[in-house]
């Protein structure tokens, strides 16, 4: 027999077992399903399985836990700092220790907590969200968890052992190179962006084809939710900026181990050229930021205002011109480094252009509210402190868009108010709304309405006894990132208060995890839609069976809950006995093909350990990068490879 | 001018009565500051009329919730909404267009006239930053007329001056709030920044830009004078150190000029020539030590010469240990350098 | 579920393999292309930067790479495209001995290819520690190896597959096709690298 028939012999095979599958629909449905799904999707038990889940829930669960964690760490240093700076001249803490602390502070909020906590809801949610049983890349997205939890490793680590890198979170050059900045605390610092860079490019890798290949049936682009919207666009911005701050850092890595002068101005480098390559991360980042809490916001604003977000294409465009725009702001960082004044207008006209489309999506929510009937339980609080403390920090950036008011403004207290504004209160606000909206699906209970209630006033209230006044001690003369300042400038009644209002929002966070946890054991029993909302993800269980839905809906709207009367349609035909979504097309989400899942596997979590072995010995030596690259072969290759060389009657990823 | 008054009201209000506002925005003592200050309350007052215009519609949106109709699910027109929130959108798109480009047009004609005031300047001085000082430089077409010192700056009122800006190592910032917008000085690169100072007083500046340990304690000292003052005060400083007369400062001026200390420092007119460090001619001509660090006094002076270390840490200053007798003749020489 | 269902279509007869956009893989592979097509951009952005700063590029009237193994390197990248091309067109016919064929002709590419390279990096004239123009051309050769070097690795485990008998099913085939896809980007993406290296120093 040759080769052709034989294989021929083996496609009738084949496709005669094919006709033998169990699949779900009118032949098999109800309980028997849901028993059979739960036995293939099941996640495995023991801490082997706890490395090898491929499960988006548990993997978001993680992702959201971590990064409270560190929300809690990067908070202590806020107090610690806020503790030396509550009186003048004080010598609470000296002067490099300080440096470590706001060095650590910043670091570990920008990159160990907001970025992947906003990375952490979507990816537990928005397969739920768009009416499927997992993301597409499900290893990836296990292997993007592991590489941000050893760049956090990475960083706390150093802090532990006392070499915490002191340069500031965004680390300006030549002052993290190797000559002022002897030893390995840069290193360190450069290696978790590393870390986390390539984590948060995983995961958004993962989002972008969930989003684009993933929806249910007839969940056209038009349909979609706007939090999958926000989070397609940020998904692709992540893309398209963290390459740019990979570059900077191992630029800067270069530098320091091999000599290399990119940022050296004596051989013919430039210190600019760091700030331009972070900036041009760093400005979207901060829109990558922002822009998921903005879905956050259509959320909760459409569940408990019981109508959808007014003018949702109008929403859309905003969330898509704003990431488009984030990206030609970039040199308003650098309004002091004496660049042509002309280049600067340009981008004084672009940063207060960013602030349209941001002021439609406001004016949309507010509609939203006008149009509809609010109710303010626990997540409309956080949506209304949203709007009216992330206002104020956008229109204090609208002041330092300006070239002669930000030559006063930069690096003072003045700018420390503004991103904090916009960071607590345009992406933290929402993030506790969201959890506390989201916490019935994730976890089956309410959170206590109560105490929900009383940490609102407390964050809300806290914040801006803490923030407020750092505009005064901006104006009054007071620099960013010193350890003291002097008496009889008039900054100490700004600063008291400060540190005051540090510790009422302390407060506050650790009432808001108390509730998250009393209410793990004692909260009361969430019903699968206890807030009566529209979109897929209520449509299912809380917490969901691992399989997320027992069929595959098809939806004819924007809000599929409240518009279809009476049964849920649902196709027919995915198998129940292997994993299997179902892909669509990308604009009309039509069914297109039957996508196969992968099975729980060591390979993620295996791969990580190479790469993180490979990027922590290049902190020390060069050669890491050569030798370090074949035991991560080794593991991609595994991570590829089929289990078994046999043909299944479908293709099987196990 | 007239908007000095209640541009000042708001930290008075928040800060007691009794502070200095030498390194306060709000001082306006240079006329970029004064005009700074102008276009800031026109940002401000249209910032919180936008701000007001949200809290508003906010606030309406939630006081109507308990009407009869509502467009939501439960009536079954959660689909439609109020003819007025399509042009309200349109409305508000177009307000906040027309906003931002009335800021941004005050905000391009403000940094013009700031330019233009900045030009025709008459006085060239060199600012070279270093962690964690300031050096000073004097320039004038007569090479015996160049004056170099450090960590405190003589300006005379009314006169541009074009101050252009060096770095030794990292990125600093050179930053009088009383006077200017800050300017950073960036190793490899040439940055400049004009002044033009308008009423006479003490004001202090401070580095902006995090350069390492002691950033926080990297201050300067502008003492704007009159212009026949300045002249004086410039001709002042050109003299070399006077020889000391009284056995112990000749001790230490012996010490000084031959020991460690010349190796970094210079002092006019005796054999100390290190550049590394300050410049001391005149040292206790200023009012503060080590770049803002401490006030000028014999007792800072004492804790400063004995151990740098432990009041400023990190500084390049190392602690020497010097014996009892050799401190009391280098301080006592010290004090001579006025 | 927790309302009664209603069933309103089947999807049982979808085929579970599509070449092209309805590939999952395919968007996760045109996700990384962007992503390394961001980095390259922003690093000739660097370079362009750095050239900015200066009269003379070279900076301090350094020789410029030498042209020959630049030039042969480029020369048998483009034509490699002529197999991959053929690779390509098997995989959408489902022409497995074909691939099987010129797949091994592919890793042989790859090797010559990293062969000319390690003299390229012998002959650039100037050492990464010299000045930025010398990191910045020789960070610019190293990223591109690095393509390389992924990519035939790609293609070594890709091959040793396609010996096996699952080299008959559609997801393998529609790999072969997407590895293919990867190859186009590596040797487009060379073009600029190739020029910035060995040409503009000589402007």
């Amino acid at each position: 027999m040759t080769e052709l028939e034989r294989v021929r012999e083996e496609d009738k095979k084949l496709a005669a077992e094919r006709r033998k599958i169990a699949r779900d629909g009118p032949r098999l449905s109800g309980a028997k399903l849901e028993a059979r799904l739960e036995r293939t999707w099941k996640r495995p038990r023991g801490i082997l399985g706890w490395l090898a889940t491929v499960d988006h829930k548990e993997i978001g669960r993680r992702y959201i836990v971590t990064a409270l964690i560190f929300l809690a760490l990067g908070g202590a240093l806020a107090l610690l700092m806020r503790l030396q700076l509550a009186r003048p001249d004080n010598d609470m803490i000296g002067a490099s220790r300080f440096n470590e602390l706001f060095t650590m502070h910043g670091s570990t909020m920008m990159f160990l907590f907001v970025v992947p906590v906003m990375e952490g809801v979507a990816v537990y949610i928005i397969p739920l969200m768009l009416g499927t049983r997992s993301t597409a890349f499900p290893r990836l997205n296990a292997f993007s968890y592991y590489m941000y939890l050893f760049g956090g490793l990475l960083l706390w680590g150093a802090f532990a052992f006392n070499i915490a890198p002191d340069i500031g979170w965004f680390a300006y050059t030549p002052l993290s190179g190797p000559q002022f900045s002897p030893g390995k605390r840069a290193d360190i610092w450069a290696q978790m962006i590393t870390f986390t860079e390539v984590s948060a490019l995983a995961a958004a890798v993962v989002l972008v084809a969930t989003i684009l290949k993933t929806r249910a049936p007839g969940m056209t682009l038009a349909r979609m939710p706007l939090f999958a919207w926000a989070m397609l666009v940020v998904a692709i911005m992540i893309i398209f900026a963290m390459p740019s701050v990979a570059l900077a850092s191992s630029m800067l890595i270069s530098d320091r181990l091999v000599g290399t002068n990119f940022y050296n101005a004596y051989e013919h480098g430039d210190a600019l050229l760091w700030q331009h390559l972070f900036w041009f991360f760093g400005h979207p980042e901060v829109y990558i930021i922002f822009l998921p809490a903005t879905g956050f916001v259509s959320v909760i604003t459409e569940t408990f205002c019981r109508r959808p977000v007014f003018a949702y294409p109008v929403v859309v465009l905003a969330l898509i011109s704003t990431g488009i725009l984030a990206f030609g702001l970039w040199v308003h960082h650098m309004f002091a480094t004496g660049l042509p004044r002309v280049g600067y207008s340009f981008y004084t006209a672009a940063s207060m252009t960013v602030a349209i489309p941001t002021a439609l999506q406001i004016f949309c929510w507010l509609a939203t509210m006008w149009d509809g009937r609010p109710r303010f339980q626990v997540p409309m609080l956080y949506v209304v402190g949203f709007i009216v403390t992330f206002v104020i920090g956008g229109l204090t950036g609208v002041i330092i868009a300006s070239v002669p008011l930000d030559l006063q403004l930069h690096d003072t207290y003045f700018i420390v108010a503004h991103f904090h504004y916009v960071l607590i209160g345009g992406a933290v606000f929402p993030l506790l709304g969201i959890l506390t909206y989201w916490y019935p699906k994730i976890t089956g209970r309410m959170m206590s309405e109560t105490l929900g209630k009383i940490g609102f006033w407390m964050m809300f209230l806290g914040f801006q006894l803490a923030f407020f006044p750092m505009h005064f001690s901006g104006l009054l003369g007071m620099p960013r990132r010193v350890y003291t300042y002097p008496a009889g400038l008039g900054l100490e009644l700004p600063n008291l208060l400060s540190t005051v209002g540090a510790f009422v929002v302390a407060a506050a966070v650790l009432l808001f995890v108390i509730n998250g946890v009393y209410s793990l054991y004692r909260g009361a029993i969430a019903p699968p839609n206890p807030w009566d909302a529209a979109s897929l993800e209520w449509a299912t269980s809380s917490p969901p069976p691992d399989y997320n839905f027992a069929h595959i809906p098809v939806v004819k709207s924007r809000t599929p809950l409240w518009d279809e009367k009476g049964e849920l349609p649902v196709v027919t035909g995915l198998r129940a006995d292997e994993k299997e979504i179902l892909l669509t097309t990308v604009v009309a989400a039509a069914p297109d093909l039957r996508e196969p899942v992968p099975y729980p596997s060591l390979w993620p979590f295996i791969a990580s350990i190479a790469v993180g072995i490979v990027f922590i010995t290049s902190i020390f030596s060069p050669w890491a990068l050569t030798i370090g690259l074949i035991p991560c072969a080794i593991a991609l290759t595994a991570w590829f490879w089929p289990k078994e060389l046999k043909r299944n009657p479908e293709p099987v990823i196990s | 001018m007239r908007l000095r008054g209640p541009v000042l009201i708001l930290p008075l209000l928040l800060s007691g009565c009794d502070y200095q506002t030498y390194q306060s925005i709000f001082s306006g003592a240079a006329a970029e500051v004064r005009q700074f200050n102008i276009l800031f309350v026109i940002f401000l007052v249209i910032c919180a009329i936008m701000y007001a215009l949200v809290i508003a519609f906010l606030i309406v949106a939630i006081l109507r919730r308990h009407r009869a109709q509502a467009n939501v699910v439960e009536t079954g027109r959660h689909h439609e909404s109020d003819p007025s929130m399509r042009t309200g959108l349109i409305a508000w798109g177009v307000l906040v267009a027309t906003g931002l480009v009335a800021l941004a047009i005050a905000s391009f004609f403000t940094d013009r006239s700031m330019a233009k005031a900045a030009a025709s300047e008459k006085l060239s001085i060199t600012v070279t930053a270093n962690q964690w000082w300031w050096d000073v430089q004097y320039n004038s077409a007569e090479a015996s007329k160049t004056l170099r010192t450090a960590n405190e700056l003589h300006l005379p009122v009314g006169v541009p001056v074009r101050i252009t800006l060096h770095s030794n190592d990292v990125i600093h910032s050179f930053w009088v709030p009383s006077l200017a917008g800050k300017q950073d000085l960036i190793p490899g690169r040439e940055t400049d920044i004009t002044i033009v100072p308008r009423q006479i007083g003490i004001y202090r500046g401070q580095c902006a830009e995090f350069c390492g340990t002691q950033h926080a304690h990297m201050a300067l000292v502008v003492n704007v004078d009159t212009y026949a003052d300045f002249l004086k005060w410039w001709g002042h400083q050109l003299h070399p150190a006077s020889a000391p007369t009284a056995p112990l400062a000749q001790a230490g001026y012996r010490y000084v000029t031959t020991g460690q200390c010349a190796t970094c420092h210079s002092i006019g007119g005796t054999s100390a020539g290190g550049r590394v460090g300050p410049d001391l001619t005149h040292l206790a001509s200023r009012r503060t030590i080590a770049a803002g660090t401490m006030p000028m006094s014999k007792g800072n002076l004492y804790g400063w010469v004995e151990d740098p270390q432990s009041i400023k840490p990190g500084s390049r200053m190392p602690t020497i240990g010097l014996e009892p007798n050799q401190l009391h003749a280098v301080v006592a020489y010290l004090e001579t350098l006025k | 579920m927790i309302r009664p269902v209603r069933f309103a279509g089947d999807v049982a007869d979808l085929p579970t393999h599509k070449f092209g956009p309805s590939s999952l893989t395919w968007w996760g592979i045109i996700a990384f292309m962007v992503i390394e097509g961001a980095a390259f951009a922003l690093a000739f952005a660097a370079y362009f930067f750095l050239m900015g700063h200066e009269q003379g590029w070279p900076p301090e009237a350094r020789r410029a790479p030498n042209l020959l193994f630049g030039t042969l390197f480029t020369i048998i990248i483009l034509l490699s495209e002529i197999p991959n091309t053929a690779v390509k067109k098997a995989a959408n016919e489902g022409d497995v001995p074909t691939i099987r064929r010129l797949m091994p002709v592919m890793v042989g590419v790859g090797v010559v290819l990293l062969i000319i390279r390690g003299f390229e990096f012998n002959n650039l004239n100037v050492r990464w520690t010299d000045d930025a123009y010398g990191s910045i051309i020789w960070a610019l050769l190293l990223l591109h190896t690095t393509h390389i070097l992924t990519d035939w690795f790609d293609t070594v485990v890709l091959a040793a597959l396609m010996r096996t008998p699952l080299a008959y099913e559609g997801r393998r085939l529609v790999d072969t096709d997407e590895n293919a896809l990867y190859w186009r980007y590596v040797w487009l993406l060379w073009i600029p690298i190739y020029l910035m290296i060995y040409w503009v120093p000589r402007l």
